[in-house]
């Protein structure tokens, strides 16, 4: 009995130092086979219960029983093992170089000019301004005569003017036109647009000259509209813009439609006004030109000056484009070199 | 317009002010500063510069004022002098020079009356005389045959004055030896922008004027001669003006004995300053004048015109006959019309009125006396000679902007006191003056709430009224309203409603746009229009750059010739109508286009040269001229352009293509799909000289045609330096086809059942369109049927000839059941069934 009491915890103890030195599944599953299977000792002493007698059997059972469940248990273990150190050597086999680089996803992009204007529109839009885009051949009267600059008047040579072959019929040399077209359909209600697109300008082209280029226009008629409004609404569209910290300021400055004209400057984002190439050592970037609309031009678009007032402003899209990207030649915008598109 | 800092302090003291905040003055009050150029004196320190400088100042310890005493010959150049020179230092100081203007000097031993010179020592910086431009250099010691030199006598080329490098200065007489050059004459030359409405500031005084404005400080205006219409010189000259019109004011006035002669110092150097080169006292006196308060002047030679009318002139200042030409001063002969206005004589035409003299009647070296116009032009008349005969003169410049008639008066009494203290001899008694229009300066009456009104801001009238004052306005205040009457200066200043806005500027100007507070909008919005050409394109731009595309941007004008290369043999076709720049650019931008898809095959030209292959879009107007409308149809098109590899190189082992017709096809399938565009036909029965008569479609909505795609045309490749491969293209008429997609759709729910996935191919003729057997599969799927994927298309010898296999993958569904075999072999049958009575199609085995 002791004999084979202590024959059984001899097993246990074997086999568990045995087990110790198992380290792959191969040996495992011999282990199992010569520990747990058929002809081991704990199984043949199982399958010769009934040879003993019901003390013996009881005890005995009972003793290689446990030793049965304690070797499952071991291998059960040393399976977990096995498997995850298997998992381990496959997954460093798996390492990857991953400063590869990722394959090529294919992306769209869209043109600068149209990212800054989505800005422009967000920013206005928040603001209350609906977009309305009026013609790029304009009429000479649209253009110029209802804008308060009639035939032959010095005002003209700001604007160097492509012609068409139709006799008043001009390419559009600004946004503004579309003043008098957004007042004409909004009378008599207020009136708050965002007057986008192309103008047309005949001068030599070169880094920072172009003879089209995309603008935008601001226009707010009401009663009660003051040159405050003006300073208010594009000093916050500078700052949403260009960043919380631009500054501005207007500077007087004289376009026929508006009266008083300002010119509105932006501290130099580059050099924060200490005087670079881009502000020209000056310390201010000119952003656009603005103003009160001109009763005149209230009047072309149908509002009594003496009731309404109105301020307007014209920002060039391409330049507040440069400005964003540093792009440091305008012809960049039209040439559309796949290159220069990529980066945006 | 230039103006120094000297001339500017004859008008108004600038004491106590730097040039940075003299600068930023006249920036802040609409005279823009572009460059202030320093003549001498010191960039402002340890402020913060907003003003651009340049110029060259002259340290105190270099340049000095200096005296001649004598001049004697180099004794191994004969082109050389060596000069005696006092500095007052003390010692006598040896220098040399090659001054031509000292040679009459030479050996004329001790001068009686020693030459006061500009006098650079040893280590000045100093613009190098012998270099066009000006490039800066340092004096230093050096041996010129055999005569040491480290110092000069410095020209004005040299001190950055003027180009003049013909002779040293000579200074004038109020020098005083030993003074820092800098503290007698150094000096900084303010460029000024003038805006289109300040007329008035293309002058010194105008400038001196605002700066008093805005500065508070007080104005001296300049003192000319008394002037009394008639006297002496109606016995010398009389004049007749035909056009009231184009010559509103003329006025005459004579100097005889004078001479030809140089003007001072100063004055040529304060011209220099301003731009203009120093002539002789005569013609000085005019331009001097001119800068001076903005008023042109022209000098006749009496004589001359004495000889000419054979006793005493008559000015008749009229319109040009036809065929009338006339000789200017600048040596070009002028064709006059009728349109040109002329001031003339009995004897025909003596100078182009307001823009330029003629060369016959102008000052010479000669000239004893001076015949004096100041006369006032019609501002469209001159614009527009100007402009015809591109002759932009000071004159014409001034003129041109419309300068008031009393500025003519003020002119003439200065440049008659001018002539005589520079050029000599003596004025002859009065004046002649017709002003037969004459000009209203215009009244004004605003109240307090018409400022506040538009700036937002009150400012009380008291202040207004002393802004205005200090502008030169007339102004009354009482009962609450001020009156205001413009200075006869300006001619700017409106009546009625544009009037108030004039003064509501002026006001704002000098009271600082800075002090009006900033505010946001309040107030009620308007209706809502909103722009949906506009939103629409931003769909449609958003659907292609989330395929993938790359957006661009199109030039509006182009050329007929440009958008003929869209067709074989590139000949433009006369029936298409453009709008037509009367004044191109250039010969490549002519018209406005009339297509986006020339502009896209442009950008594809340019950029096979710098890219393997790429996916380009363009939205943008063209412009089609549409009979008995004044202004041409703006509709906005797309442009899709296609070529080369679809995917840049990798090392994923995955293989690229190259774009091709299904490429296209697929991208616009996308688009339509994004947009819920239903009914797309895709329409090959019709050509297009542009594209591949077998790889073209029209693509239509329902009965709308919204576009034309295909691959590029083999003949129209031709006109065009394309690399290999085809070139694929689409244009599509946003205008036609933004009415066609609904605000919504219709999204569909989906089965909690299962899905049955099955496989089918089938044989049939080549020429049964794809479109038409799906059509026939939807037909015969029944409602099962959820999805219809094309999979594999082939033929083969096997097949036979004019034969072609199609797989389908076929995906069948419903919504209240889970599919069994038998059902989907019960709509399979169906299929193969109607598949086979319609086109004749043999299923196959799969």
């Amino acid at each position: 009995m002791n004999e084979l009491e202590s024959k059984i915890t001899n097993e246990r103890i074997s086999a568990l130092e045995h087990l110790k030195e198992v380290l792959s599944q191969e040996s495992l599953d011999a282990w199992k086979q010569e520990h747990l299977g058929k002809a081991s000792l704990v199984m043949s002493m199982l399958g010769k219960m009934g040879s003993f007698s019901p003390e013996e059997r009881k005890t005995v059972g009972q003793a290689v029983n446990l030793v049965r469940d304690a070797l499952e248990e071991a291998f059960k273990e040393k399976l977990e093992v096995i498997k995850r150190d298997a998992l381990m050597n496959r997954m460093a086999n798996e390492k990857l170089d991953v400063s590869l680089p990722g394959y090529p996803v294919k992306r769209g992009r869209f043109h600068p000019i149209n990212l800054s204007m989505r800005e422009i529109y967000r920013i206005f839009g928040d603001m209350g301004f609906q977009v309305y885009s009026s013609p790029e051949v304009e009429t000479d009267e649209t253009n110029f005569t209802h804008l308060n600059i009639p035939p032959h008047h010095p005002a003209r040579d700001m604007w160097d003017t492509f012609y068409t072959e139709d006799e008043g019929v001009v390419l559009r040399t600004h946004t503004s036109p579309g003043q008098i077209r957004s007042m004409r359909d909004y009378y008599p209600n207020p009136v708050r647009v965002i007057l986008p697109g192309a103008c047309m300008r005949y001068e030599q082209q070169d880094q920072s000259h172009e003879i089209e280029f995309m603008q935008f226009e601001l226009l707010a008629v009401d009663k009660g509209i003051t040159f405050a409004h003006l300073k208010g609404t594009m000093d916050d569209f500078t700052k949403r813009m260009f960043g919380p910290t631009a500054e501005t300021r207007l500077r007087p400055s004289h376009f026929p439609f508006t009266e008083p004209s300002a010119e509105l400057d932006m501290a130099c984002i580059f050099c924060g006004g200490k005087g670079c190439g881009v502000c020209h050592g000056t310390g201010w970037i000119e952003i656009g030109g603005c103003g009160m609309v001109h009763p005149r031009v209230l009047e072309a678009g149908g509002y009594d000056p003496e009731v309404y007032s109105g301020f307007a402003a014209g920002v060039g899209i391409d330049r507040t484009t440069l400005l964003r990207y540093h792009i440091d030649d305008i012809r960049y915008l039209r040439n559309n070199d796949v290159r220069f598109l990529e980066q945006f | 317009m230039k103006a120094p800092l000297s001339w500017i302090q004859d008008y108004v003291d600038l004491q106590g002010l730097n040039l940075e905040e003299i600068g930023q003055s006249l920036t802040m009050i609409g005279l823009e500063v572009e460059e202030i150029m320093l003549v001498g004196l010191e960039k402002p320190e340890g402020i913060r510069l907003e003003n651009k400088y340049s110029g060259l100042p002259w340290a105190k310890d270099k340049f000095v004022v200096a005296e001649v005493l004598e001049v004697n010959q180099h004794p191994n150049a004969d082109k050389l002098t060596l000069c005696q020179l006092n500095d007052g230092s003390g010692e006598e100081i040896t220098v040399l020079t090659g001054a031509p203007n000292l040679y009459p000097f030479l050996g004329k031993g001790r001068l009686e009356k020693p030459i006061k010179v500009a006098y650079a020592r040893l280590g000045a910086e100093l613009y190098d005389g012998h270099q066009p431009g000006q490039v800066l250099t340092k004096l230093k010691k050096a041996m010129i045959r055999g005569v040491e030199s480290s110092s000069m006598i410095a020209s004005d080329k040299e001190l950055g004055i003027s180009e003049e490098h013909d002779g040293v200065i000579f200074l004038d007489d109020d020098a005083s030896v030993g003074m820092p050059l800098a503290d007698y004459m150094g000096d900084a030359v303010f460029t000024v922008a003038i805006l289109p409405n300040m007329a008035r500031d293309a002058s010194i005084l105008g400038i001196a004027r605002e700066l008093s404005a805005v500065l508070k400080r007080p104005l001296k205006e300049p003192k000319g001669l008394a002037l009394k219409n008639g006297g002496e010189i109606d016995k010398k000259v009389s004049l007749e003006i035909r056009e009231p019109e184009l010559n509103p004011r003329f006025m005459l006035g004579l100097v005889e004995n004078a001479e030809a002669r140089q003007s001072p110092y100063w004055v040529r150097r304060r011209l220099s300053l301003a731009g203009m080169r120093p002539i002789d006292a005569l013609v000085d006196a005019t331009n001097y004048t001119m800068l001076e308060i903005g008023q042109p002047l022209h000098a006749f030679d009496y004589d001359l015109l004495r000889t000419r009318a054979g006793g005493t002139p008559t000015i008749i200042t009229r319109r040009a006959t036809e065929e009338e030409t006339l000789t200017l001063l600048d040596g070009s002969s002028q064709k006059l019309t009728t349109d040109t206005e002329v001031v003339s004589d009995s004897k025909g035409a003596l100078s182009l009125a307001g823009v330029m003299g003629g060369e016959e009647s102008g000052i010479t070296a000669e000239t004893k006396s001076v015949l004096l116009e100041s006369a006032n032009w019609n501002f469209i008349n001159i614009r527009k000679t100007a402009s015809r005969t591109r002759l932009n003169s000071e004159a014409s410049y001034r003129f041109s902007r419309d300068v008031h008639p009393a500025l003519a008066e003020q002119a003439l009494s200065l440049c008659l006191k001018r002539i005589q203290e520079w050029g000599g001899g003596s004025v002859v008694e009065g004046a002649i003056d017709h002003y037969p229009l004459k000009r209203e300066d215009s009244l004004n009456t605003i109240v307090e709430s018409d400022i506040e009104r538009i700036l937002g801001l009150q400012i009380p009238l008291e202040t207004a009224k002393d802004i205005l004052e200090r502008l030169g306005f007339d102004c009354v205040l009482e009962n609450g309203a001020l009156s205001a009457k413009a200075p006869s200066n300006r001619t700017d200043i409106e009546t009625g409603l544009a009037g108030k806005a004039n003064l509501i500027e002026e006001i704002s100007r000098i009271y600082g746009y800075d002090k009006i507070p900033s505010q946001r909008l309040i107030g009620e919005l308007p209706p809502q229009l909103g722009d949906p050409m506009v939103a629409f394109n931003d769909l449609v731009r958003d659907l292609l750059v989330s395929i993938g595309l790359q957006d661009t941007l199109a030039y509006r004008m182009t050329s007929v010739q440009r958008e003929a290369k869209l067709l074989p043999g590139a000949q433009a076709d006369p029936s298409q109508k453009y709008v037509r720049i009367a004044n191109p650019i250039s010969p490549e931008r002519t018209v406005m286009r009339r297509t986006g898809l020339s502009t896209m095959l442009e950008f594809i030209e340019r950029n096979m040269r710098v890219a393997n292959g790429f996916a380009l879009f363009e939205i943008g107007p063209v412009f089609l001229p549409v009979d008995g409308q004044q202004l041409p149809d703006e509709p906005q098109r797309l442009t899709i352009g296609l070529w080369g590899e679809k995917n840049s190189l990798s090392w994923s082992g995955e293989k690229s293509g190259k774009y091709a017709f299904f490429d296209l096809k697929g991208i616009l399938e996308a688009l339509f799909t994004g947009l819920h565009l239903e009914n797309v036909v895709w329409d090959a029965s019709e050509e297009n000289p542009t594209f591949h008569p077998g790889k073209f479609a029209r693509i239509l909505s329902g009965e709308t045609l919204i576009g034309v795609m295909g691959e590029i045309h083999p003949l129209v490749r031709q006109n065009y330096d394309f690399a290999e491969g085809p070139v694929l293209a689409v244009e599509l008429y946003l205008d036609k086809l933004m009415p066609l997609v609904g605000k919504g759709f219709e999204a569909k729910a989906l089965s909690a059942f299962p899905a049955m996935v099955e496989d089918i191919a089938l044989l049939v003729d080549e020429d049964v369109p794809a479109e038409r057997i799906e059509e026939l599969i939807w037909r015969a799927g029944g409602k099962l049927l959820q999805k219809v994927v094309l999979f594999d298309l082939f033929r083969s010898e096997k097949l036979g000839l004019g034969k072609k296999s199609l797989a389908y993958q076929l995906t069948y569904q419903a919504f209240d059941r889970t599919l069994t075999v038998a059902d989907a072999a019960a709509v399979r049958k169906k299929i193969s069934k109607v598949l086979s009575y319609e086109i004749g199609a043999v299923l196959r085995d799969s």
